[in-house]
């Protein structure tokens, strides 16, 4: 955007709530603003350039296309790469067009993926998971044989199971863009497409593990952590350390006195908030290797927030962020489970 | 016999030579408009001949000249689309074999309306052949000044390079063609911006098909008020149309815009009939993307009047009983031709050529090709064929480039009027799974 149109703000509306934004900002940014009805981004990072538009879950209807210009736009749209225009008009859930296109998009995305939960690392914050109990259906159309991929370890650290993948291409943008090499990228077309490193080469540097924080399912996962534990059993903790390489402000993920992973933070949306090294994430795993800040607070609505041990105790009291799912009815109703 | 503007010079011996070419009159067209005419006084013609895209959308190539962004003071491009891979379609191929020139000159006249110094030709990967024979073309143009710097004494420069894709159906698609030209992988981008503002090494683009580009220079010749003349209504000038499939005289064709479907299908000039005497079962008429129509519809619009070979014609009455004209990829079936086993060799197409970033087409196109592999192998059933409509719908609109349009369309198409077909492969298992089965019942509608 122009410089001169820096204070203009646009007006969007998304299913009843009207919220202005700056010109650029795209529909799924604003309804993440608002904070209600936001699609769901199984492709979008917001730290990553040029990501989303790919898995199209987050399609929206578009029913009033700007003030200037009222028309709705003939198709569905992808919120996460659709700038909005000063008096849009958006449906998310309101619309039956868009609810029908996304329970497509999640029996597609179901299709070829193994449906391994039981034994997947990522259960419990898997945001494939969380779509499927969303929007999916409780039984499958699809009657053939699912796609399979042998597992591949990349480098000492990463574990690639290509079978759960969803070619969100999260990976791909991260190696390219906070690393200096580019060593990783897609490999093959179709539903024949794969991640993968350049003749198996091993990603080797010193961010590669954020690929796995990245992976919005357990295609990617941490081998200092596989099958240690579920991770609904595990405390997460904020914690930090000086690291000349990172910021150095991570989460630990405590099994009893142990410290069993060490991951980014995440926000609400599940998207890391910056990016660690390797060394604060594979190596400082002792909690005397860390300054502890208190409890981390888990948004997000699948099972891992189940635990919300936090709401146990009156002490310690954290200073936190206000979620703005604080009095979203399934947090309510964590409370009850625990009381 | 109709104008022919495009093949009217093939058969002459040597005319892929510059001198020959020339003999015909060749290169008229660039001595024209760099000389005599402004830049926007070529599109303009351009414009008022009512040109339209020959690649499949059959959008305004003048239209789309007009939208490039001149006011960034970023270098402009023209591509040509020389990447046919459409199932059905090979008319670039012939043109571009039989008459390199007139592409070269075409490429010469329209990438000086655009104000293009840096211009490609982006061939398919398997048309290695033509490659060498259009950069012979290139060098020869090359040395009559034709390109390079100061064309003609006018100080217009022109680089003209022919670059080749590794071989896939996506890079037809003109972002993913961008990709590809640009060394990258073939996965299109996402619209907006488009390639007018945004399109090769991140500036303002034109992509055009051969036959568009190859059109120009008998536009700016004759002007375009003449080209306008021919053919009916919006759909101006000529096309080559592919004929392939049960007909006598399968080949590449040009005809003025506007003759009958039935005309272009049992004259001598054209198709010559069916073969064997059989009869006319269903055709596509626009590349394997396109709708395809049984015999009653294709001959005739559903109020009775007789469809002609126009890109309205053809559409009328939508996707209910129209069809597209698409590329021009014209394939026709006699009764012996299997609708559904015809599906699936479509579809097992698109499975392959679909480039995987979007999930409905990735998933979704692998899906309906197994699920109609098991009509053709005798294990489908009733609910299959609604499944695979659904699935269609799924897909149809909710992906980032047309393919995914593409491979729904001959789904729901044939469902809607070939059903009776389908039913009959589920009902009559045994049968229908034997190699070259094909549907005798009642339903039967030939022409």
């Amino acid at each position: 955007m122009e410089q001169n149109v820096q204070e203009e703000l646009w007006s969007v509306t998304i299913d009843g709530n009207e919220i202005k934004v700056k010109p650029g900002t795209t529909v799924l940014q604003a309804a993440r603003m608002i904070g209600e009805n936001v699609p769901p981004a199984m492709c979008y990072y917001s730290k990553l350039e040029g990501s989303g538009g790919k898995c199209r879950t987050c399609l929206v209807k578009v029913s009033q296309g700007s003030t200037k210009d009222p028309r709705p736009m003939p198709k569905l749209v992808a919120s996460c790469r659709t700038t909005v225009m000063d008096g849009m008009v958006v449906q998310n859930t309101t619309s039956p067009e868009v609810k029908e296109a996304r329970a497509g998009v999640v029996e597609f995305l179901l299709l070829n993926h193994p449906l391994d939960c039981p034994i997947c690392d990522q259960a419990g914050e898997c945001h494939l998971q969380d779509l499927g109990y969303e929007h999916g259906k409780q039984k499958t159309r699809y009657e053939f044989k699912r796609r399979t991929f042998e597992r591949i370890d990349i480098g000492p650290y990463i574990q690639l199971h290509m079978t759960r993948c969803i070619l969100c291409y999260r990976c791909v943008f991260t190696c390219d863009q906070i690393t200096n090499e580019r060593v990783h990228g897609i490999l093959n077309r179709g539903d024949a497409a794969e991640i993968s490193t350049y003749i198996e080469k091993a990603i080797d540097n010193d961010f590669s593990g954020n690929v796995i924080d990245v992976c919005p399912v357990g295609a990617l996962t941490d081998k200092t952590f596989r099958f240690k534990s579920r991770v609904w059993f595990t405390k997460p903790v904020q914690a930090s350390c000086n690291c000349g390489k990172c910021s150095g402000k991570v989460t630990l993920w405590y099994k009893g006195e142990e410290v069993i992973r060490v991951t980014a933070r995440k926000d609400q949306w599940g998207e890391v908030e910056s990016f660690i090294c390797n060394t604060c994430r594979f190596e400082r795993k002792k909690t005397s290797d860390w300054t502890i800040e208190g409890p981390t607070h888990v948004d997000n609505k699948s099972v891992i927030s189940a635990n919300h041990y936090e709401l146990k105790y009156d002490q310690p009291v954290i200073p936190q962020k206000t979620s703005l799912h604080a009095d979203h009815p399934s947090f309510k109703e964590d409370k009850k489970l625990l009381n | 016999m109709g104008v022919k503007i495009l093949t009217e010079h093939i058969g002459t011996p040597g005319l892929e030579t510059l001198a020959v070419y020339k003999s015909k009159g060749g290169y008229a067209s660039v001595e024209k408009a760099i000389k005599t005419m402004q830049p926007d006084e070529v599109t303009e013609e351009v414009k008022k001949s009512g040109l339209r895209g020959r690649g499949g959308a059959g959008f305004p190539t003048g239209m789309k000249w007009s939208f490039i962004d001149k006011k960034s003071g970023k270098p402009r491009h023209l591509v040509c689309n020389a990447d046919e891979s459409e199932p059905g379609t090979f008319k670039d191929r012939y043109l571009m074999s039989k008459n390199p020139h007139i592409l070269i000159e075409g490429m010469i006249t329209a990438s000086y309306a655009l104000g293009a110094n840096l211009s490609y030709i982006y061939v398919r990967g398997e048309l290695m052949y033509v490659v060498n024979i259009l950069q012979k073309a290139i060098d020869e143009a090359r040395e009559a000044g034709y390109i390079g710097k100061n064309i003609l004494g006018s100080g217009y420069d022109l680089e003209l390079h022919v670059t080749c894709g590794a071989g896939a159906y996506i890079c037809g698609e003109e972002t993913a063609l961008i990709e590809s030209l640009e060394g990258k992988r073939g996965n299109p981008r996402i619209k907006p911006p488009f390639p007018a503002i945004a399109g090769v090494w991140g500036n303002p683009t034109v992509v055009n098909n051969v036959e568009s580009i190859a059109a120009v220079p008998w536009i700016v010749n004759k002007g375009g008020d003449e080209y306008a003349k021919i053919g009916v209504g919006k759909s101006t000038g000529t096309k080559l149309i592919s004929a392939s499939g049960h007909i006598n005289k399968p080949g590449v064709y040009e005809i003025e815009l506007g003759i009958t479907v039935e005309d272009f299908i049992y004259s001598e000039e054209y198709c010559g009939g069916i073969w064997k005497n059989r009869k006319l079962k269903a055709v596509v008429a626009g590349g394997s993307s396109v709708p395809v129509l049984p015999a009653n519809l294709i001959l005739n619009t559903v109020n009775g009047d007789k469809r002609l070979m126009t890109y309205e014609s053809l559409a009328d009455g939508g996707f209910a009983s129209g069809t597209m004209l698409g590329s021009g990829g014209f394939i026709v079936f006699d009764e012996t031709a299997s609708i559904v086993h015809n599906l699936w060799n479509f579809e097992r197409f698109y499975h392959h050529e679909s480039c995987g970033q979007c999930s409905p087409c990735r998933e979704g196109t692998g899906w309906m090709e197994k699920i109609l592999h098991k009509f053709i192998e005798g294990h489908a059933n009733m609910e299959d064929i609604d499944l695979l409509a659904e699935i269609g719908k799924k897909i149809e609109g909710n992906t980032i480039c047309p393919l995914g349009d593409a491979a729904a369309w001959p789904v729901a198409s044939a469902i809607k009027h070939f059903r009776h077909e389908f039913e009959w492969y589920v009902t009559h298992k045994e049968e229908a799974s034997r190699p070259g089965a094909y549907y005798k019942g009642e339903k039967l509608v030939l022409a």
